[in-house]
Formats: C-alpha cells, sequence, structure tokens
C-alpha cells in the first residue's frame, strides 16, 4: 500500500479553515461484550467504500464481557495503514477509561462522547462533540433488553456527521454486516444509525478539521482478517488432515477451516469429506497428529500461538529428524497465558526457528498481509512435502485477527508438489530405495508411503539413530553423517524460499529490515525519516527463514542496518547474528517494540533518529 | 545315479506368503522378557490371519516394550515415536490413510504415566486400531522404577514398596470408550492369539494389556508382576477359540457353554464357559469383575468387553472411502469460481 501516490494537495488549506482530510485515526472506546463490534465494522466498511484506504485494529482484553476495548480505524490517502500512534478522533463510551483516553489525547483532537460523563470538562484544547445516547436509543429500540446493542450504532451515526461519510455507504455497509439473513436487525440498527445523524445535524456543530473525502483507491479490493486468508490459503493447499487445540488468536484462523471447508471440500456426488480435522485435547496432541498424518502422506496443518509452540517441542524436534513433514501456524502473541494473550507480538520467531532439542532448524514463513497469508500457506504445503520437514507460518494477532484490506486472491496456478514419494510402480522399477540416502545431492531423500503394496516399501521411522538404510545406528560416523545431510538439506532450502522485497536508494547509507506486519510502520517510518529529516533509507523485507543471500548483500551495502521488531530481545536479529560474519554483525542495530500493539512509525522513527543522531 | 532331493514345498499362508514375511529384525530385548513373546505372537497372528503385512502400520512411543516393533513386521512401515505420544501419531496416520491397519505397541509407563492422557482422549474416539500394552509395572528402559501400572504394595528390586494405588488400563478402557478390551499374558501363548487375532478381526479401539515380565528388573520376591505371580495368580475369564473367517465354522458346541461374539470381518469369537457366566458385551458385569479381581488379588485375563456396533472415528467424520493422503488434486483444491465467490462476498 505503501506505493501509492503522495500528493501534498489537501494535507491543510489555511489556519481557519484547516481540514485534515482522509488522513486520521478514529478510536472507539467501549467494553467487550457490549456488541460494538458490528458498529466498528460498519465504520470501516463504509469509508472503505468510499475508496478510502483504511484499516482497523481491535485492542481487546483476555475477557469476555465487561472490560475495556478499543476500535481503531485509520483513514490514510497515503495508503499507510500501520497502526497511528496518535489518537485524532475519540468515541468515548466507556466511562471507566472515559478520562485516561481524552487525557491521551494531542491537543486538537476530536472527542464524542456519552453526555453523562461530562467529558468537556476535562480540557480546554480538544472538539468536545456530547451525545445523550440513552435518551437517544429509547425510541428507535423499543426492545429494552437490545439497546445495549443499538446503542452503538448511534455513533456510527454521529461519526458519519461529522467526519462527512455518506449515509448510502453506511446503510449499505450495515447491511452486508448483517448478511441477507438478519434483514430485521439491520433495519432496526439502521434507525439507530439515521437517529445519531439526525441528532448530530441538529445539534452538534462542526469544530474539528477532520473529514472524509471520496477516493478511487479500494475498487475491487476485499476486506478479510489474516486467519480467514491464511484458512482459506490451507483448504486451497489441498490440506487433507487439520488438527488444532484452540488457543488466542488462532482459534479463529481453525474455525475459518473448519468453515470452508464443510463448504467446499466435500465430494460433489457423495457428499463425504476429503479432509479429516480434529480438535485434539492439547498442542502436543494436535502436533503429533499432523506429524503422523504428514508421515502417512496427508497435506497435514495445525494452527496455534506461543504457548502451543512450548508444547509443540519435543514432537517437532521428531519431525525434523525422522522428516516428517506438517504445517504450523503460529499466530504470534504476547505470552505467557497469564501475560497479555489478546495483544500481538512477533515472539516466536527465535523458538520456532531452532524449537526443540538437539540440531534442530525449521523453516519460517514470514507474511505481511492477507494475500500472502494465502500465498504462503500454498507455498508452505510444497515446502514441508518437498523437504519433509515442519514448515512454520508466523503470522501474529495484528495480521490475524485484525480487518485488512486487501487484493483479491490470486487462484493458485502452481501444481501441487507431493515432494519425493516413491509408489510401488517406482520401487519394482528401482528394485529398491534407501529411505535417508541423498540421491540428488539436495539432502533429501525419497520416502515411501505406510500402506504402499509392495514388499519393499516399508522402512521404520526413529529419531536420529539410523543410518542412510533407515536401519538402528548408534554409530559415530551414521549419525554425523546423517545430521550433515540434514544441515545440507536445510542449505538447499535457501533456495526454494521466496526471496525478500528489496527497495534500494543509491544513496542510503542506513537500511531497515523487518518481517511480518512490522512492514507497514517501516514503510511510514521511512516515509516520516526522508520527510522530516531528510534521512533516505534502504529497505528489505525478508519473507523466510533460512535466509537467502540477498540479506548479506544488503548488508554490506550499508553503513547501518536496523533491525525492526515486535519483541524485546531482538530475536530476528539474533537469528542472524547465529550465521553472519562479525564484520556483517557490527553493522547491525536493533529498533524494538514490545508494548503488546502493533508497532507504529512513529516509534521507529524516533528510535532511528536517536541512533543516527539527528 | 543322481538325484536331486526336491527340498520339502515351504509353507506359505493364503497370501503365498512365508511366516518370514513377518518376522522382524532380530530382538536386543534382555532374554527372557515378555515383550519377546508377544513379538513372537503377533508374528504368528499376522501370518495365519493372512493380512498383507505392507498394510500394516506400527507405532509406538519409548520403552523396552516402545522398542519391539523393530522385531516384528520388517515388511511393515513403523513409527518409533515420542515417549507417551503414539495415539497422536497413530491417530495422525490413520486419518490420512484409512487402508492402514494401524498396530501400536506401547509400555505400562508409555501409556499410564506420561501417556495417560493421550491413551484417555484416544479411548473416546474409537480410532480403529489394535493398542498393545506391554506391561510390566515398572520403566524397564530406564532401569526399573515404578510405572503407573505397578500394584500398592509391590516391592521393586531395591527393596522400595509402592504406595500408589495403579491405574488399571482396562478399567479405563472400558469407562471411556474402547470397543474391545481384553487382558492377557504374555507366557499364555494360546488365549495371547485367539485375544490378537479377534483384535485384527475388530472395527474399533481394541485395547489389549498384555502382562510382560521384565526379568531384570521386576521378575523378584514381592513383585506382583513376575512370573511366577502371574502364574498363581492369572484367573482366565474363560477359554477363547477365534474362528477366522475364512475358515469353516461349523464348531460343534455344546448348547448354554459357550458366547459366540461375530466379529466385523465375519470371524467368529467363541468364548468357552470357564466356572462363571461371563457376557463380554456387557459393560458394567465386566468393570464389575475387574473391581472384585482386584479386591480377591487376581488378575482376570480373557476378552472383558466387545462391542461391535460403535461407529468408530472414521464413520463420525464421514469420510471419502479413498485414503486421503493420495486423494488427486482436483478433488482437494476447490476450483476457481469457489475462491472467486468467497472474494465476491468479502467486496
Ligand atoms: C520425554 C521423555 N521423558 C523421559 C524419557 C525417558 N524414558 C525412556 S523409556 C521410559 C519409561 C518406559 O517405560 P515403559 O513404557 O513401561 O516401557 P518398558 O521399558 O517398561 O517396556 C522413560 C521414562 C523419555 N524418553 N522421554
Ligand atoms: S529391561 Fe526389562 S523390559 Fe527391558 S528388555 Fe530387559 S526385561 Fe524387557
Ligand atoms: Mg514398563
Amino acid at each position: 500500500m505503501s506505493t501509492l501516490q503522495i500528493s501534498p494537495a489537501g494535507e491543510s488549506t489555511g489556519n481557519a479553515g484547516r481540514q485534515v482530510i482522509n488522513d486520521f485515526s478514529i478510536q472507539v472506546a467501549t467494553v467487550n461484550g457490549s456488541g460494538s463490534q458490528t458498529a466498528n465494522n460498519v465504520l470501516m466498511r463504509s469509508i472503505f467504500q468510499m475508496g478510502i484506504p483504511v484499516s482497523g485494529k481491535n485492542m481487546f482484553p483476555s475477557n469476555i464481557a465487561g472490560l475495556p476495548t478499543w476500535f481503531t480505524i485509520r483513514a490514510s490517502r497515503h495508503g499507510f495503514i500501520g497502526r497511528k500512534k496518535e489518537v485524532d478522533f475519540l468515541v468515548a463510551m466507556n466511562g471507566e477509561t472515559a478520562i485516561e483516553d481524552v487525557a491521551g489525547l494531542a491537543s486538537g483532537a476530536a472527542c464524542v462522547y456519552d453526555e453523562p460523563l461530562k467529558l468537556n470538562e476535562q480540557r480546554d484544547d480538544l472538539h468536545f462533540y456530547p451525545v445523550p445516547f440513552d435518551k437517544l436509543v429509547g425510541p428507535v429500540c423499543p426492545q429494552p433488553k437490545l439497546r445495549k446493542l443499538v446503542r452503538n450504532m448511534i455513533y456510527d451515526g454521529v461519526v458519519a456527521y461529522l467526519l462527512d461519510i455518506d449515509m448510502e455507504e453506511m446503510r449499505k455497509a450495515l447491511f452486508k454486516q448483517f448478511g441477507p439473513k438478519k434483514i430485521k436487525a439491520a433495519e432496526l440498527n439502521s434507525g439507530a444509525l439515521v437517529a445519531g445523524y439526525d441528532y448530530a445535524a441538529q445539534n452538534l456543530s462542526k469544530t474539528d478539521p477532520f473529514r472524509v473525502e471520496r477516493m478511487n483507491e479500494t475498487a475491487g479490493k476485499i476486506i478479510i482478517d489474516g486467519n480467514s486468508a491464511s484458512a482459506l490459503g490451507c483448504v486451497f493447499a489441498g490440506v487433507t488432515v487439520a488438527t488444532w487445540y484452540p488457543i488466542t488468536p488462532s482459534s479463529s484462523m481453525m474455525e475459518a477451516v473448519i468453515e470452508y471447508m464443510r463448504r467446499f471440500r466435500r465430494d460433489p456426488e457423495t457428499g463425504k469429506a476429503t479432509y479429516a480435522i480434529i480438535q485434539a485435547e492439547d498442542e502436543l496432541a494436535s502436533v503429533g497428529m499432523a506429524l503422523g498424518a504428514g508421515w502417512a502422506g496427508a497435506r497435514s496443518l495445525t494452527a496455534t500461538a506461543g504457548p502451543g509452540i512450548s508444547l509443540m517441542s519435543e514432537f517437532v524436534g521428531l519431525g525434523y529428524y525422522a522428516e516428517a513433514p506438517c504445517v504450523i501456524f503460529d499466530v504470534q502473541r504476547v505470552g505467557p497465558s497469564t501475560g497479555l494473550p489478546t495483544r500481538t507480538m512477533q515472539g516466536d520467531i527465535l523458538s520456532t526457528a531452532l524449537l526443540s532439542h538437539g540440531d534442530t532448524q525449521h523453516p519460517l514463513y514470514f507474511p505481511r498481509c492477507p494475500e500472502e497469508c494465502f500465498s504462503m500457506a500454498c507455498e508452505a504445503f510444497d515446502l514441508a512435502e518437498r523437504f519433509q520437514t515442519p514448515v512454520f507460518v508466523m503470522t501474529d494477532l495484528d495480521l490475524g485477527m485484525n480487518n485488512w484490506m486487501a487484493d483479491p486472491f490470486t487462484y493458485p496456478e502452481k501444481p501441487l508438489d507431493r515432494g519425493k514419494v516413491l509408489t510401488a510402480d517406482d520401487l519394482e522399477r528401482l528394485g529398491g530405495f534407501e529411505r535417508y540416502r541423498d540421491v540428488d545431492g539436495d539432502g533429501v531423500g525419497y520416502r515411501t508411503l505406510p500402506a504402499t503394496r509392495h514388499p519393499g516399501a516399508a522402512y521404520f521411522t526413529r529419531g536420529s539413530g539410523h543410518n542412510a538404510k533407515a536401519q538402528y545406528s548408534e554409530r559415530e560416523d551414521d549419525y554425523v553423517n546423517n545430521v550433515d545431510r540434514l544441515k545440507h538439506k536445510f542449505e538447499t532450502m535457501r533456495k526454494f524460499v521466496p526471496a525478500p522485497e528489496i527497495e534500494l536508494d543509491p544513496e542510503a547509507a542506513a537500511g531497515l529490515i523487518c518481517v511480518g506486519t512490522t512492514h507497514q510502520a517501516a514503510q511510514e517510518s521511512r516515509w516520516q525519516l526522508r520527510q522530516e529529516y531528510n534521512l533516505r533509507t534502504s529497505y528489505m523485507r525478508l519473507l523466510a527463514y533460512p535466509f537467502r543471500h540477498e540479506l548479506v548483500e544488503f548488508i554490506r551495502r550499508h553503513e547501518q542496518v536496523y533491525i525492526v521488531e515486535q519483541n524485546r530481545d531482538g530475536q530476528l536479529l539474533a537469528l542472524m547474528r547465529l550465521e553472519l560474519d562479525p564484520g556483517d554483525i557490527a553493522r547491525l542495530r536493533s529498533v524494538r517494540y514490545y508494548g503488546g500493539l502493533p508497532i507504529d512509525a512513529r516509534t521507529i522513527t524516533d528510535s532511528i533518529v536517536a541512533q543516527e543522531g539527528l | 545315479m543322481s538325484t536331486t532331493a526336491t527340498p520339502p514345498p515351504k509353507k506359505v499362508n493364503r497370501l503365498g506368503l512365508e511366516v518370514l514375511s513377518y518376522k522382524g529384525s532380530k530382538t536386543t530385548l534382555c532374554a527372557g522378557c515378555g515383550h519377546n513373546a508377544i513379538s513372537e505372537r503377533l508374528v504368528e497372528c499376522f501370518y495365519e490371519m493372512n493380512i498383507e503385512p505392507w498394510m500394516v502400520s506400527k507405532f509406538s512411543g519409548i520403552g523396552c516394550s516402545s522398542k519391539s516393533p523393530a522385531y516384528f513386521l520388517n515388511l511393515a512401515h513403523g513409527f518409533n515415536g515420542v515417549h507417551g505420544r503414539m495415539p497422536a501419531l497413530a491417530t495422525g496416520a490413520v486419518l490420512a490413510n484409512r487402508n492402514i491397519i494401524g498396530l501400536g505397541v506401547t509400555g505400562d509407563g508409555d501409556t499410564a504415566s506420561i501417556g495417560i492422557g493421550q491413551f484417555m482422549h484416544l479411548l473416546r474416539r474409537n480410532l480403529p486400531f489394535i493398542y498393545v500394552i506391554e506391561d510390566n509395572g515398572v520403566y524397564g528402559l530406564t532401569k526399573g522404577q515404578f510405572s503407573a501400572t505397578a500394584d500398592l504394595g509391590s516391592k521393586l528390586k531395591t527393596g522400595v514398596i509402592n504406595d500408589l494405588p495403579p491405574f488399571d488400563c482396562c478399567a479405563l478402557a472400558l469407562e471411556w470408550g474402547a470397543t474391545f478390551v481384553a487382558r492377557s499374558f504374555s507366557g499364555d501363548k494360546r488365549q495371547l492369539v485367539a485375544i490378537l487375532k479377534a483384535a485384527i478381526a475388530h472395527n474399533g479401539l481394541a485395547i489389549i494389556d498384555v502382562i510382560s515380565p521384565c526379568t531384570t528388573f521386576n521378575d523378584h520376591e514381592g513383585s506382583t508382576k513376575s512370573y511366577s505371580y502371574i502364574k498363581e495368580h492369572d484367573e482366565p475369564l474363560h477359554e477363547l477359540d477365534f474362528v477366522p473367517h475364512f475358515e469353516d465354522i461349523q464348531v460343534e458346541i455344546p448348547e448354554g457353554s459357550s458366547h459366540d461374539v461375530r466379529m466385523h470381518d465375519g470371524s467368529l469369537l467363541r468364548i468357552k464357559k470357564l466356572g462363571r457366566d461371563y457376557d463380554p458385551t456387557d459393560k458394567m458385569s465386566a468393570l464389575r469383575v475387574l473391581h472384585e479381581a482386584a479386591e480377591a488379588g487376581e488378575v482376570v485375563t480373557g476378552v472383558l468387553y466387545v462391542n461391535t456396533q460403535k461407529p468408530t472415528l472414521l464413520d463420525m467424520i464421514n469420510m471419502v472411502d479413498e485414503p486421503l493422503a493420495t486423494l488427486p488434486t482436483e478433488r482437494v483444491r476447490p476450483s476457481r469460481e469457489a475462491l472467486e465467490t468467497v472474494m465476491e462476498e468479502l467486496r
């Protein structure tokens, strides 16, 4: 999205009549369980429908109902969809947090609030808009039980008036949100929407500068959360066995897998499933089932988050040594379970890359957007089967659980790569095989699947204690040969994983490197550095681990290379240190954010500015 | 006058395979270990049941018992997994390919200690799978510590007395959903063969707890899992005859003294009364027998329970008949139109 045309027009037009068009963030502060999600999605979608680049981020507590929740919508004509640090337009619906919410606003921000909260007494440098929500909701919603929910749609109406959002788009978004089966509910909410709008039109006079204006930047695009995109990717990658144990933020991914599989993966003639999905008893079982299935030839999947990764550790090591494929989605979050489980983090980079005992290394994919969740799912299954090993796809809560605008997904044209599997006919022709012999020089042996009808098909699978013929061995040379071959296999993978995305600025002495969702903020930060500090930077976004040769080349082109990531300890940087030369390591600098929210551009900019001594 | 002596024709089963085709590598377990006897019975049973060995997949956890799949059925794939988690591997594999004849071999530590969680959940799912527990009351491979099936009061070689009550894997299996539950003794060839054959014929989860003495760490005076203790306390519930579906099953049996169970593949499990009346399709009486035996310090052996009606995991999932693992692309990748439909919904 950062490739949009950036034009200064409309930035500000004088001081008194200053307008800020399509460049602000709205924050709605509510309590969870109050049903505000619908209203927030409608608000986001209507801005999207007006052709304006938009993103929505939900910050919610680990709780079912009653604790504070904030939903942030960012409209950006520049196409920046990372989190904006500053809130420009607050909708304060939660009395518990209202005073703090208002205190956090920058001077000149706007605030719609529930009238009895009397927030206007807090500050005199904001644009306040009181709305008596309780009075307004009565007439539009006769059933007292529903009022708590319908009330939310009133703020949508008020905001639509204040920001100049087209009410037709609001209505359209609302009916889309409720779907054809809930027309009654949609109509009830539509009444509330209009009531809010009318109240604002008659009682509020607009003094803040924020406004939307139609653009044409979202035509043809879709809105989807990363978890649904990952799920679709797996379904179209032909996953056949999927296992899981519920954990935020990965549960909604597996729930989407279940939904899409039911829709699209039943045999048209018999109605029978071309898949099996098991909700396992824990993550030890879910990954064990996935490995057993992969070993037996299925495209197998499991999804989890950090605590589940910890539990999977032993099995993933076995998968590595026994060379059984499976794909593991890690929707990263802050840990442990009693940490901030509903906040985002790039917290498992190091633990997944090296997960388990002995010398183990695993390939990782780092999608940054729904399109990549979809496409990388397909690639991950191919890689797992080609290299007969567990493969991780590292998304995070920000990507997985938030709604993103995206280009429609491209249908996967590449045939499935099922890897080196010998059939009974192959065995007949070859006269036999050695499971762990590196015949092709790529470190990958040929395997057979169980229940292959041939007397020469069987081999015995165990950890590292075997020779090339899969016979039991505790000999030093057999062990060393085997783990060296595994290392060689990992080296081969470097050429198979996707190349990084690179933007070289020939005049830049500094470069930024990041993975996944850090991308949005990193690109915006580069823009800020250029605009505000005249600092030119190059950019590299890694799409996968093992790192490819481009990484070292990029580092050597620059004096300082900032590794930007969302964890405290610089995990991505630590992973690079493991394989780089000291001279290259000396060029690396670290930019880290780890507060649990999606990283924002300003934080990166401030850190780089400080380190550059600007 | 030279005559070439024609060698006697080799003995083969109905598939034309010699018993050699069912053997494994040479065992590395201790001489006299009960586990070795069980491996031998497995070889015989699969041979005599005319099972294509390459259709079998062997699964195990970690332990002396879990090593044993290397010592039978070399023509079958095997997966020696991690300690206590063999059920997960087996579940995944059988889901991936429903043609697999799944056979798990595990120990009492592997199942009842570290693996009790996966064991219990396997029971609930009724996976079509044969699950053999080689039960010696100790961890053989780590040199003789108590496992969770060690009886109260049983004594280690070091003199340590077990003061925790045992898990009875058969009672757990009965309670939580296995559809074939049996207990046997590695030293009782005849009974063990009948039970294993019936388990092969069964469609559903078959749990077989085989008392399998550890000659090295748990075969002394004071142990309740020693050869001599089991020989003294073994109480067979009945006499078992297994008549496979491919044999003529006109066996004369006096009225009222036997209970026949027709297995899934058409075979007959003929249960001949010994002393007490026992109906192996009655779960409640099976549980009662186990509890009474525990009270009396007896080890009841035989087929405790058979249920040939309960749907298996595969039935419940309503999967296609072909193995999922080898479905062609067009059956596992939805169409272009399907993707377009979803995209349109999200616009
Ligand atoms: C995670 C883990 N913890 C501990 C061990 C060590 N260990 C290996 S075998 C074993 C016990 C096996 O006992 P059992 O299943 O009864 O088998 P037996 O040797 O008695 O046949 C233990 C504790 C291990 N391999 N893995
Ligand atoms: S230690 Fe015990 S269980 Fe292990 S092989 Fe020897 S006799 Fe068998
Ligand atoms: Mg044991």
